[in-house]
């Protein structure tokens, strides 16, 4: 039992994680992605084989994943810059599918569908299964942390106020002599490589990684945390991926409550409620459990933090 | 050489033909209620399966099911519209959007709730390839292509002819002007629903009749969907007839130059290449 809660603990702060780089790009800049399992994958995949194929050390390939995602995502973000967000909801939807079927195809490198296994994680087979995951976990909660911090101060930053502003107007935020397309492209770098970091922990902790897991259901996940938790806050990223992961496990008991269907009918009907949970909450409670409070910036008086 | 070149252009053909029912569907959505429902996806999926039944249960001919695969697809469309999108579409058209993915997921797995995981195929006559000048063209293929003309025409003539057709393109084209003249804007909402979502159905099945179905049928045909959309200029339906095309027949030439295996993401490089240099589409954003 305290094995499965310290797992669910790190799969939250995973989750955490990636609302954290959502809310950059959604919740600050208001830009959709619906593609961030692209992302996510994208990281996932720069660092096995730059670990596993290569012999680096992890540290290394998680930076590289940060950065190379950080990449695609400034890609993205520019091709798409000047048109309206309907078109970056579908070139990031097709960039997550475009991910999932080169990692299916190019079996050179990722060996296709199979995935790759035995992909290196910290101490790992030097101490048991259980320090391990405990090591992970406390790995997991250091990541969560700094980023919350970097991305508190990126809130309050000049450029989160940009952001903000973009993200209400970016017409007006124009006039006021901001760049928005390199603010914009800033964000999603920012946002997508916090997603590709967010792989990386994720593929070195489970230690396999295949095309099969990085379905859009995982997109849906991580809106549906930053949209419970509150789209805009930090806060409300981190809870909501707790929330998220608490709800998902408790459709497992599913099974007691509407007993006789097979397996595949359970499955089905958890996907049904977690898809269906995102429209309620956006139905409903748009904004969220703790909806983002409007910071209000005074000029610095005197001996006042603004 | 050229046998070969010419047999992919024709494979292309057909494919994009056929792709190009589900992406009027994607696009003439967009240029009326003005956001991207990914749920043609979910809904390729379930008219795929309503023909189906229709075809395997009920002993109807394909040609005759796939109607059953545009009803039922095109009701589920306007009712999931109505109630699930509808009301969010005044927070944004991107809240829609995200609204939509989700919905794609409940939807696919409604189906998968009901008809597991397992490919299933149509009950077709079987026939014979033919042999055209060195060029193999199954009878199949050539019925599911007049099935997309014949599902397309009855659409241009629909939207060149009838007060609805012409009310659609009226708000497509401006909204305020047509609410200025009297169009109710949700009549011509559910109606392109219906029909969108309709023809995303229809084409779904199209797509299983030349292989087989499973609940990831739509959402297999996104990329490619997209793709014809947005080469064509998102909201443009002949658009969407030349974007499926040259999807199509781009698809298969692509793998002379680079191998099958990069078929499937053909689509995606489609999109970036016309954002770069020709944003709104080989046609332009215009409705019709």
């Amino acid at each position: 039992m305290e094995n499965y809660i310290v797992a669910m603990v790190t799969f939250a702060g995973i989750y955490g994680i990636m609302a954290l780089g959502l809310n950059v790009i959604w919740g600050m800049a208001g830009m959709i992605n619906l593609g961030l399992v692209g992302f996510f994958a994208f990281g996932a995949y720069t660092t096995t084989l730059l670990t596993k194929n290569l012999g680096l050390p992890i540290g290394l390939g998680m930076a590289a994943a940060f950065a190379a995602t950080a990449v695609a995502g400034v890609g993205v973000a520019l091709i798409t810059g000047r048109m309206r967000g309907d078109y970056l909801a579908i070139v990031t939807l097709g960039f997550s599918e475009t991910v999932r079927i080169g990692a299916s195809n190019e079996i050179w490198l990722t060996n296709g569908t199979d995935g790759i296994s035995g992909i290196p994680g910290p101490w790992r087979g030097e101490v048991t299964p259980e320090t391990f995951n405990l090591i992970y976990l406390g790995i997991v909660s250091a990541f969560v942390l700094v980023i919350f911090t970097v991305m508190q101060r990126v809130r309050h930053a000049p450029l989160g106020r940009v952001l903000r502003a973009i993200r209400d107007d970016d017409q007006v935020t124009a006039v006021a002599g901001k760049n928005v397309i390199m603010h914009k492209a800033k964000a999603f770098a920012l946002g997508a490589g916090v997603l590709g970091l967010a792989g990386a922990i994720y593929a070195h902790y489970v230690s396999y990684i295949a095309p099969d897991g990085f379905v859009p259901l995982i997109t849906i996940y991580i809106v549906l945390a930053l949209t419970a938790g509150g789209t805009g806050n930090n806060v409300g990223a981190v809870v909501g991926a707790l929330l998220v992961v608490f709800f998902m496990e408790s459709t497992r008991f599913l099974t007691e409550v509407v007993p006789g269907l097979e397996a595949v009918q359970y499955a089905a009907l958890r996907e049904m409620l977690i898809g269906g949970s995102l429209i309620a909450i956006l139905h409903f409670r748009p904004t969220g459990l703790f909806p983002e409070r409007i910071v209000r910036h005074e000029p610095a008086k005197e001996g006042q933090k603004s | 050489m050229f046998a070969e070149v010419a047999q992919l252009i024709v494979n292309g053909t057909v494919a994009g033909t056929i792709l190009a029912v589900p992406a009027i569907g994607f696009t003439a959505i967009y240029g009326v209620l003005r956001f991207p429902n990914f749920t043609v996806a979910s809904h390729a999926t379930i008219g795929a399966f309503a023909g189906y039944v229709a075809n395997v249960q009920f002993g109807v001919p394909a040609w005759g099911a796939v109607a059953f695969a545009f009803l039922i697809a095109g009701i589920s469309g306007v009712l999931t519209d109505e109630f699930l999108l509808k009301p969010l579409r005044k927070t944004g058209p991107l809240t829609t959007a995200i609204a939509s993915v989700a919905l794609v997921i409940v939807l696919e797995n409604v189906v998968r709730f009901f008809f597991g995981n397992d490919l299933r195929g149509y009950d077709l006559p079987i026939f014979r390839d033919w042999q055209v000048v060195g060029i193999r063209i199954g009878p199949q293929q050539v019925e599911n292509m007049v099935i997309a003309v014949i599902a397309m025409a009855i659409l241009f003539l629909f939207l060149t002819f009838t007060r609805m057709g012409k009310a659609m393109r009226a708000v497509a084209d401006n909204p305020m002007l047509a609410s200025i003249k009297g169009i109710n804007a949700d009549t011509v909402g559910r109606l392109v629903s219906f029909v969108g979502m309709g023809l995303a159905g229809l084409g779904g099945m199209l797509i299983g009749l030349d292989t087989s179905i499973d609940p990831l049928t739509g959402f297999r045909a996104i990329l490619p969907i997209f793709a014809a959309a947005v080469v064509g200029g998102l909201g443009s339906i002949p658009g969407a007839v030349v974007g499926a095309l040259t999807v199509g027949i781009g698809e298969e030439l692509s793998i002379l130059a680079l191998g099958p295996e990069y078929r499937s993401v053909f689509g995606f490089f489609a999109i970036l290449f016309v954002l770069l240099f020709r944003p709104r589409g080989l046609l332009g954003e215009r409705a019709y």
